[in-house]
């Protein structure tokens, strides 16, 4: 038989798809390889020397210390928002068949799913109108409300693959709502919650969009790069904390994004 | 007699339009193993789960063991559930499965252990407490969730069409299992399907229901030999159903009865029928032999045939086709027509 | 006690459906759709050009402002962006994501979804920083250019009028590669969830009715994939739509929608004519939004 074999892919379309895998993930690469570039003022290829004196430097600055501990404060609190929030949407949507269920999900996913510009303008509108003064809570107000959606995305998902039989079953055997929520609930949804809590921790740790407009004179982490791209001052240290930021969004994003794609892989298949 | 272990008194449920159980009346007596049939969307699984407690009546009352838990939920009453897919909690081993009943009751540790132990004992599981239910067949998650259900020592068990995932073989084996644990725990049965031949097979007593109310309820021998109505005897078993002109010039009364296929003799035109026996003449339309038995179509009338089965005691396959086309006569006793009321008639 | 609560809420449904739904309806409702109500407002309002102070009151000479020439060329440049960057993601998307649906082997799948998908949330400004490095004049690509004495291709490049810049790090080039680079595990995410819906039946089914491999994958699995296309182009439209990092950081002075509604509300304070401005990509998204669905964009979602 000529025609090719359907279980293997044409050589140019894995070189097509190598193509894209290397588009995606070098560029990262070459951020890790200018942290330790000894070249101050340009970002000059091949680097001229190699130091990791930058990342010494880096430690020593106390704008930067205070930026990222106020970008992670806002994360925790956001991402705790988002968990409460995010899960109770989730229960209702899926308990409930009522009217207007569509409204809600379209509702939560409309921060991310507009231009980052508007949701940031129109809370940036807001404050203005009302006359609230920038604060911490500006600013995780604003990330709660984009944090949402990846845990409640997560929490339902995870509803929806867990079988309805579950609750009924715990109360057929004498335990009550709270009982049923503590020992069959909760922990059906765990790792949905920690997926959702870990994205919605990264998504907040690394937003500028909106928190450009709802930081007033402020400084996140990546309010403090933005500033630097724009102008660019200390380009090593910048070089450092790129490569910190990426090194510190990866783990909770890599170990989110496993245990989706383990759940779904189990799911319903028994060995 | 003693206070029946559930009673329906009028109860209906509603889903806006639909009148998924309509005013229906029905007792189950303590002990005993009952059969809700149907087929989906006849109203059974709606009464179970009102008597689980997962749903609740519009109108009417529930009494279990003289008590009205209509109202209560589910973790307020006495009955248990073995849910059609198991509904075994995918993040516990088979022994905290078993042991959640007792667990939510906070009997201690010891006791839940010896108590699971036996009922694993029971159904056949000895050992499996470790397990977790994604390494169990499907008929070993049928044993732990009845396991489940029964440790708790229910007042009622309901069973929710639990043998519908399993195939047929071993779905044969596990209805003996069930009758015969049913009869050595003693508890009251209520067991939902809509294969009529689980439920002639396992049960002391069968509920017929049809579009949201019950068409019938006898022993399993009542209501197949004699169908209350036209569905009972289309639903249990296969039947002729006769009515009209065709009836009255069989019986002499134009009023429908039905007559089961294995109950009528297919004879020789001159072959002399008794005074206690109906009979028809007809042609032989067609001839299916299934080696256990043969079924015959007779047309007895234009566009109307009755089905004949006669177990192939003496004949064989060239015997039973060389009756095809041939005119014959039908005769069976007068005791097994079913005069039938009821809807649809 | 709980018990009893337990039974109160499992008697009312509708209440604890309320429970459930309150808080975050009550926050997305009070916040983000009043944030959106405010930004409706304030672009009826105006700026006082002399005291430089907000004038609540009903007006539309805001909107009148955004039908300039220059305003106009800002809407025009971001969605022809926009546009550009749309259509070169599912060029290149979808190789990768033919490849993850149909032929990777199972334990390799797992690891290039996550490959895939983790670019998806990290450090979006870093991998904007990563290509100000690439392609700055003394980086990576003109030493590549130099290497083979390329270099006269690249300045013919950047020499091109209205796409080109005295770098690729200062040009709506670059700004393209990095839009594409940015939103592009946006594009294939989707897509290869529209083939993998694809039943493996259908393929067969067509093979076996004669068509080749080519006519197969044109005629059956192309446009089944189709609409993956379209849901991924709304995210990848919609974001570049609304952003200025990327114009801010690798543009010139030629604003895109995001930067100009960055600066009204920045340096200029002039929050009604920014609120003005994002009606343009919302109203942009929304007709968007239409097309796609006529597509069946969202089964594919």
């Amino acid at each position: 038989m000529r025609s090719r074999s359907s279980n293997s892919a044409s050589p140019a379309l894995v070189l097509g798809a190598l193509g894209g895998l290397i588009f995606l993930h070098a560029p990262i690469w070459i951020i890790f390889l200018y942290s330790f570039t000894t070249d101050e003022a340009t970002y000059t290829f091949p680097l001229p020397g190699f130091t990791t004196k930058w990342f010494g430097v880096a430690l020593q600055r106390a704008d930067l210390w205070s930026a990222l501990s106020l970008s992670l404060k806002v994360a925790v609190v956001a991402t705790a928002a988002a968990l409460v929030l995010g899960t109770l949407a989730a229960a209702a949507v899926y308990r409930s068949n009522f009217f207007g269920r569509e409204a809600i999900s379209l509702l939560l996913v409309l921060p991310i799913a507009l231009p980052g510009i508007v949701s940031g303008i129109a809370l940036r509108s807001a404050i203005g109108t009302l006359d609230i003064p920038f604060s911490y809570w500006t600013i995780v107000i604003g990330h709660a409300t984009f944090c949402v959606v990846t845990v409640y995305n997560n929490v339902l998902a995870r509803f929806r693959r867990m079988q309805g039989s579950l609750v009924e079953a715990s109360m057929d055997l004498g335990a009550n709502s709270f009982q049923t929520f503590r020992h069959v609930v909760l922990p059906n949804i765990a790792t949905a919650l920690v997926a959702g809590g870990m994205l919605a921790f990264a998504l907040s740790f690394d937003e500028v969009i909106v928190t450009t407009f709802t930081a007033g004179q402020q400084s996140t982490l990546p309010i403090w790069i933005f500033s630097q791209l724009v102008r660019p001052r200390d380009r090593p240290v910048t070089n450092v904390v790129a490569t910190i930021v990426v090194l510190i969004t990866f783990l909770p994003i890599f170990f989110a994004q496993r245990i989706s794609a383990s759940s779904a892989d189990t799911e319903g298949e028994t060995k | 007699m003693t206070t029946p272990a559930i009673r329906f008194e009028s109860v209906s449920r509603h889903f806006g339009e639909v009148r998924a159980v309509d005013q229906v009346d029905m007792e189950v007596r303590d002990g005993e193993f009952f059969s809700m049939l149907g087929p989906s969307g006849s109203g059974k699984t709606t009464c179970l789960r009102m008597i689980a407690g997962f749903d609740r009546p519009t109108s009417g009352r529930i009494m279990l063991y003289g008590q009205d838990v209509s109202d209560l939920p589910p973790y307020e009453r006495d009955v248990n559930t073995v849910f059609q897919d198991y509904a075994l909690f995918p993040h516990m081993n088979v022994g905290d499965n078993i042991a959640y009943g007792l667990m939510i009751k906070k009997v201690d540790k010891a006791e839940r252990t010896k108590r699971v132990d036996e009922i694993l004992d029971l159904v056949q599981l000895s050992g499996f407490a470790n397990r977790k239910p994604s390494q169990l067949s499907g008929g070993q998650r049928q044993r732990v969730a009845l396991a489940r259900a029964l440790i708790n020592h229910p007042k009622v068990l309901l069973l929710d069409e639990p043998l519908g995932a399993l195939d047929l073989k071993l779905r044969q084996q596990m209805q003996v299992e069930l009758k015969a644990i049913q009869k050595r725990v003693g508890i009251t049965f209520i067991f939902v399907t809509h294969d009529q031949e689980e439920a002639l097979t396992m049960s002391d007593r069968i509920a017929v229901f049809n579009e949201g109310k019950i068409e019938q309820v006898g022993e399993p021998s009542e209501v197949y030999e004699h169908p209350a109505s036209q569905f009972v005897a289309g639903f249990v078993g296969t039947s002729n159903v006769i009515s009209g002109d065709v009836a009255l010039r069989i019986t002499g009364s134009s009023q429908t009865f039905s007559i089961r296929p294995e109950k009528i003799h297919l004879g020789s035109m001159d072959e002399a029928v008794d005074s206690d026996m109906h009979s028809v003449e007809g042609n032989v339309r067609d001839v299916v032999y299934l080696g256990l038995y043969t079924r015959y179509l007779v047309e007895i009338a234009p566009t109307l045939d009755m089905v004949v089965v006669s177990q192939n005691l003496r004949t064989t396959s060239a015997d039973v086709n060389s009756v095809k086309g041939l005119p014959v006569r039908l005769s069976w006793n007068k005791a097994h027509t079913s005069v039938l009321g009821g809807r649809g008639a | 006690m709980l018990n009893r609560l337990s039974t109160y809420l499992y008697r009312r449904p509708r209440l604890v459906l309320g429970l459930l739904l309150g808080p975050p309806l009550l926050y997305f409702v009070v916040v983000y759709l009043g944030s959106l109500f405010a930004l409706l407002l304030n672009s009826f309002y105006y700026l006082e050009e002399f005291t430089g102070l907000v004038v609540r009151q009903f007006t539309l000479t805001t909107y009148a402002k955004l039908f300039t020439p220059t305003n106009l060329g800002i809407f025009f440049r971001t969605a022809s962006m926009a546009l550009t960057v749309t259509i070169a993601d599912a060029i290149i998307a979808f190789p990768l994501a033919y490849y993850i649906a149909r032929f990777a082997p199972k334990k390799i799948k797992t690891y290039l979804y996550i490959a895939v998908t983790i670019p998806l949330w990290s450090s979006y400004l870093v991998r904007v920083y990563a290509w100000k490095l690439i392609l700055a004049k003394e980086g990576i690509v003109s030493w590549f250019f130099n290497l083979f004495g390329l270099q006269f291709i690249l300045d013919k490049i950047l020499s091109i009028p209205v796409i080109g810049g005295s770098s690729l790090s200062l040009s709506p080039i670059g700004m393209f590669i990095a839009f594409c680079y940015i939103w592009l595990p946006y594009m294939i995410v989707p897509i290869q969830t529209a083939l993998e819906r694809v039943p493996k039946s259908l393929l067969e089914a067509s093979s076996d009715l004669g068509a080749n491999p080519a006519q197969t994958f044109r005629q059956v699995l192309l446009p089944l994939a189709f609409p993956g296309v379209v849901a991924g182009s709304i995210f990848t439209f919609s974001l570049t739509l609304g952003d200025f990092i990327v114009p801010q950081v690798l543009g010139n002075s030629r604003f895109f929608i995001g930067q100009a509604v960055y600066t009204y509300q920045g340096t200029a304070g002039n929050i009604p004519l920014a609120a003005a401005f994002t009606m343009g990509p919302i109203v942009i998204m929304i007709v968007y939004l239409l097309i796609a669905r006529k597509l069946g964009a969202f089964d594919a979602l």
